[in-house]
């Protein structure tokens, strides 16, 4: 009989009120850090890339754990978000890594040359 | 008992379908986000992210928004124990403040535009615009929703759909949170390493 109550009751309010808390303190310490460290310089701008971008990522867990409460309920629900995670992260990097290669192909070179170039090659 | 099991079942599935709602809108956001991070540097002779961005204006704003994603978990929590009164108290300020965040980022894109710097300046602040507004725009459509509940709240008797419905808001709400966090990262704070 106890198998049958909805599952986000049989959490005490205690509980869930201390992971809405954790969860809003460990956010605002890392969107904080992350300003700080970009503020100040503390570190080379490429390093300092990936440090905001990591802080974001941890951040993004943070709240998918304490506020989305991700891994409760449907198992469906963690199927969907990593699919989604994997769509993002193809679109993004693919994007980034297409338009990088064209730029880097194309680069030196005037609208004439292009022109040329595409007529040889391309056939257009 | 037969009932509450069905009707678990059928909210979990709502829940289900709304979440996968969110996973779509993330992929939207994604190619937002692909786009402004092609077009970062193709700022036409105009400026770049370092001239632009006002990062402590924009820190008010992102905790602002963090705030309201917490009070709105402290609204849900309190109409789950059927407590009407903290419930409309949480959901008024969760309405503030996002009404607060709208507000700061029309100021924003206000200042941008008057300075000459709007949409139609470079490729770099099309893709800004796009992407921010897209949020912004969600950020709207909530507080409409949030508005509705509010009302019917004041107007009506508690009753168990609202307390549904309610949660499926603070997963709208959430997600906003987590889509700004990366705007804020990305757009933002690495938009404005000079």
């Amino acid at each position: 009989m106890i198998k049958l109550k909805p599952q986000f009751e049989t959490r005490h309010h205690e509980a869930r009120y201390k992971s809405y808390i954790i969860g809003f303190v460990l956010s605002i310490v890392t969107t904080l850090l992350a300003y700080f460290f970009v503020v100040n310089n503390v570190w080379p701008k490429e390093m300092l890339i990936y440090i905001v971008l990591g802080i974001a990522v941890v951040q993004l867990l943070v709240q998918a754990v304490f506020f989305l409460h991700l891994g409760r309920g449907s198992r469906l629900k963690s199927i969907t978000f990593l699919f989604a995670i994997l769509i993002v992260l193809v679109v993004v990097i693919g994007s980034l890594w297409i338009m990088q290669n064209l730029d880097y192909n194309m680069m030196h070179m005037s609208p004439d040359e292009m022109e040329m170039y595409m007529h040889q090659n391309e056939g257009i | 008992m037969k009932d509450i099991v069905e009707e678990t079942a059928v909210q979990e599935k709502k829940t289900l379908g709304f979440w996968i709602y969110l996973m779509t809108d993330c992929i939207l956001f994604a190619t937002l986000f692909a786009t402004f991070a092609v077009l970062r540097n193709a700022t036409a002779g105009g400026p770049g992210g370092s001239e632009l961005f006002d990062l402590p204006f924009v820190l008010v704003e992102t905790m602002i928004l963090l705030t309201s994603s917490f009070t709105v978990g402290l609204a849900i929590l309190a109409s789950t124990r059927g407590l009407k009164k903290q419930t409309l108290f949480w959901l008024g300020i969760t309405f503030a403040l996002g009404a607060a965040f709208l507000a700061m980022e029309l100021y924003e894109f206000n200042h941008l535009v008057g300075e000459g710097f709007g949409w139609d300046r470079s490729a770099f602040l099309s893709a800004f615009f796009t992407l921010v507004a897209t949020h912004g725009l969600h950020i709207a459509i909530g507080l409409l929703w949030l508005g509705v509940m509010i009302y019917r709240l004041i107007r009506f008797k508690f009753k168990e759909t609202d307390i549904k419905r309610l949660a499926l808001f603070g997963l709208f709400w959430h997600f906003l949170d987590v889509v700004w966090i990366f705007i804020f990262s990305i757009v933002y704070l690495i938009g404005s390493m000079a």
